[in-house]
């Protein structure tokens, strides 16, 4: 019995560690006053480049790290669109999200049934002879760890540094930072770059770790529960934490409920995080103080610098 | 009017200058905002930049500021040349700017607001901050919380925010773009005593404004503008408000004469009891509003933004149902759960404060724009249809009867000036010929010429027998077309004065919330006695 608690316990940290990454992202993209929905086609384009990387190469970090790239670029692309050319940030968003399911279902077509024994597991030594306790939070992949180090790391810049400080003001009031002399359109085009580099790592956990192939659309809406996600946790690093964790743990249940003797329907189970984020919205939304303090108010708009 | 060159008036004083600008030229597509501005400022002066709406005092101190970048001329500081290209360059010499609309980050608090404006050397969420902006306000009056989330704060404390960050990058110039159009006369005699405080302290600060007696009150100099070029200087001092003004606006003004207030028809809207609970933590909840305007009657309606004015006005337009049709009466009709369209229907026509956005949609041309509020009365559709034709000349004869300046009835609303749309939307409903007229800031952002025309529209629309109610933080104005006059302070009206026998301090204590004793209220029409007295000193600031 306590066997089967454990597996699905480190399921649910699998299924929830690409979510992590592709949310913590798109916090920071969301915390300058962008909003980018091509995180599910960021996504799928990581995921296949790094897995095409990965079975050329055989070098696993060489496999992550293009997956990293290739969620740069896309997001390089949405940057030139919508902060240089000022195009609309939802319909550029969307048009990345299809463009990145094609390109990836083209490129990844020869991978299909290309075998891959996926990231070693890292385990740390004597912590990891711990029962239970061992095999739970001190026998995973590099990329568990980096994605607590990375919400970390996210909440100390944006709390604790001048830079954060600046990145949630300028998405705040674009005309106030620019007023005092910041470079907004420099700012948002690393933020977004930044967001795309998440949701590419996100993608290569995803082919390289939670199910090491490549399967067309293999992300299956994970992109879209990111972004619900950062809502969820209204804009907090440590509550997206909890929040990817919550919704990992909402869609292993919606696996192995009927193992474990659950009886409801799947389909209602695949609605529940995206139920849980109209609930959270429509209680923030009760208190306008909340939503001011952690919503950033320029998101979506276009910024037109006067020169 | 003295018409010394520039040279002549700055050799006046002793010393290299400060801050000394020559020829400084900056144009936009189709305008030339700056043409060939000189200014010199010496260290500790006062030194006002006086001009109507697009003068183009704003371009140029954003020049200075570096904000902007010029397109020609040389800027000295402290007798070296310099290029300002960037505030931080700016700030680095000694620059420091509060900005017209402010500069703030809502959803930060005050120390971080405060932080993001110095030097990128300070840190974040540092005591030594902290305690230096304690401090500093202490020391010039401008009490602050550092810890405090800017949207919690009222304007007035925004405004010490911004003075306040100033203040911390000791600078040896502050400028300061229409400080006081927000705050009440008394929040403006504490800032005028922390700007004199700063310039006996050798602190030179370049003052904009449009408001002559508050430049005739605090400044030692005032270089004129208009249409972007110096036309004068003068020492505000010995010159008179009417001097500057026509040095201003390049003609002579005449003055508001304030017609009769004899002979007011039957009472045409009445609030009785209107009170409306609060919508959230952000808005003021509306406490037993009494008050009636009679046909032919101007009723201003006195008060520091946020203290309950959009919340009256969107109950009397209809935007917000009150829970009893009672609370608002249109000639003696109880209109309070009618919606907006069918109170327009009828006669009661509404201009709200937000132009862009509230009163007109950014996006579409003005005819439909004109459509959209002149449906009713005017019969602009039928059987659903719009008719394009009867709408389209509607709007061109308001932009002909208020010298709108725009592409004609199919220019966007989003294309005209600040100013230019006022007067689109003002004239929208007076040529409706309304028998209640509610409007908020008319003539707010609106340089002299065109809000003397909406004024006079505003009078004679009364004059025909129309009952108009005019929501206002300027004083002059209310005092200049109002026969009657109230403020309305944290969701609570005080009594009603007549307009001649109040003077601009009374209303600024009403504003405050205090009640008058020694004034007689006019009679009958509005609060008796017993909320007079309810009104008394525990009402909040």
């Amino acid at each position: 019995m306590s066997e089967t608690v454990i597996l699905t316990l480190l399921t649910i940290i699998t299924a929830a560690t690409p979510l992590v990454f592709a949310a913590i992202g798109e916090l920071i993209t969301e915390k300058s006053g962008v909003l980018n929905l091509g995180v599910e086609g960021m996504m799928l384009v990581g995921a296949v480049s790094s897995f095409i990387v990965v079975s050329v190469t055989g070098v696993d970090v060489l496999g992550v790290l293009a997956g990293v790239l290739a969620g740069m670029l896309l997001s390089l692309v949405f940057s030139v669109l919508c902060l240089t050319l000022q195009a609309s940030q939802v319909a550029t968003g969307l048009a990345l999200t299809l463009f990145g399911i094609g390109l990836s279902a083209l490129a990844g077509q020869s991978m299909i049934g290309v075998a891959y024994e996926g990231l070693p597991k890292l385990s740390i030594p004597i912590l990891s002879e711990l029962p239970v306790v061992g095999q739970l939070l001190f026998s995973h992949d590099i990329l568990v760890y980096v994605s607590f180090a990375l919400v970390a790391a996210v909440a100390w810049f944006l709390y604790r540094t001048r830079a954060g400080l600046v990145l949630r003001a300028v998405g705040d009031s674009h005309d106030a930072a620019h007023a005092l002399g910041y470079n907004v359109v420099a700012i948002r085009y690393l933020a977004t770059v930044f967001g795309g580099a998440c949701s590419g790592l996100a993608g290569a956990y995803l082919s390289m770790s939670y199910s090491p192939m490549w399967v067309e659309n293999m992300t299956a809406g994970r992109g879209w529960i990111a972004l619900a996600l950062v809502v969820f946790a209204s804009w907090r690093p440590w509550r997206l934490l909890f929040g990817a964790y919550l919704f990992g743990s909402i869609s292993i249940l919606q696996l192995h409920g009927q193992a474990i003797g659950l009886d409801v329907p799947s389909q209602l189970m695949s609605m529940l995080p995206y139920i849980a984020t109209i609930l959270v919205l429509v209680l923030i939304s009760r208190d306008r103080g909340k939503i001011r303090r952690n919503a950033p108010a320029c998101i979506g708009k276009a910024f037109h610098p006067t020169t | 009017m003295k018409s010394e060159s520039p040279i002549t008036a700055s050799n006046s004083h002793e010393g290299t200058p400060l801050l000394d600008l020559r020829g400084m030229v900056k144009s936009y597509p189709g305008c030339l905002a700056n043409d060939q501005v000189d200014l010199t400022l010496m260290p500790g002066q006062i030194h006002a930049l006086l001009g109507e709406n697009g003068a183009g005092k704003s371009t140029l101190v954003k020049m200075i500021y570096g904000v902007l970048r010029a397109d020609q001329g040389d800027i000295e500081w402290q007798g070296a040349p310099v290029t300002i290209n960037n505030p931080s360059v700016a700030r680095g010499l000694g620059i420091a700017m509060v900005f017209q609309h402010f500069s703030l980050f809502e959803s930060l608090t005050v120390s971080e607001n405060i932080a993001l404006g110095l030097g990128d050397s300070s840190g974040v969420n540092t005591d030594s901050l902290d305690e230096d902006i304690v401090t500093i306000s202490a020391r010039y009056g401008l009490p602050l919380d550092p810890e405090r989330y800017v949207y919690t704060l009222s304007v007035g404390e925004r405004q010490r925010i911004e003075i306040v960050r100033c203040l911390l990058q000791n600078p040896k110039l502050l400028i300061m773009d229409e400080p006081t159009s927000v705050l009440t006369p008394q929040e403006v005699d504490t800032l005028f005593k922390t700007l004199r405080q700063l310039s006996s302290e050798g602190v030179a600060i370049l003052y904009i404004s449009h408001k002559l007696d508050e430049i005739k009150a605090l400044c030692h100099h005032a270089t004129i503008l208009r249409g972007g070029r110096v036309v004068g200087i003068a020492n505000p001092a010995t010159e008179s408000a009417s001097s500057l003004a026509s040095m201003m606006i390049g003609q002579d003004v005449t003055p508001h004469r304030l017609p009769e207030s004899a002979g007011f028809g039957p009472v045409s809207l009445a609030c009785q009891s209107l009170t409306l609970p609060a919508a959230d933590s952000f808005s003021v909840k509306l406490d037993d509003i009494n008050l009636s305007v009679r046909a032919g009657e101007i009723l201003g309606i006195a008060g520091v933004a946020g203290n309950g004015q959009d919340e009256l006005i969107n109950a009397l337009s209809g935007e917000i149902l009150l829970s009893s049709a009672d609370m608002v009466q249109f000639k003696g009709q109880p209109v309070g759960r009618l919606m907006p369209g069918s109170r327009r229907q009828i006669g009661l026509c509404v201009v709200p404060e937000e132009r862009l956005g509230h009163a007109a949609v950014p996006g579409m041309s003005l005819a439909e724009n004109a459509f959209l509020t002149g449906a009713q009365r005017l019969s602009l559709s039928r059987v659903g249809f719009i008719r394009h034709r009867a709408s389209r000349q509607f709007a061109s004869r308001v932009i002909d009867a208020f010298q709108v300046q725009c592409r004609g009835s199919a220019a966007a609303a989003d294309s005209l000036s600040g100013g230019n749309l006022q007067k689109f939307v003002v004239g929208r409903e007076i040529m409706q010929k309304p028998e209640v007229l509610v409007v908020a800031q008319p003539t707010w952002g609106v340089d002299a010429g065109a809000a003397a025309a909406i004024h006079d529209a505003l009078l004679g629309l009364a004059a025909d027998g129309a009952a108009v109610i005019i929501v206002s933080q300027d004083l002059d104005e209310l005092l200049g077309v109002c026969h009657s006059i109230m403020a309305i302070c944290a969701g609570k009206t005080s009594d009603v004065f007549p307009a001649k026998h109040i003077t601009m301090e009374e209303i600024g204590l009403l504003m405050g919330g205090a009640a008058l004793d020694g004034l007689q209220a006019t009679d009958g029409v509005v609060n008796g006695q017993e909320s007079a007295r309810k009104f008394g000193p525990e009402a909040p600031l």
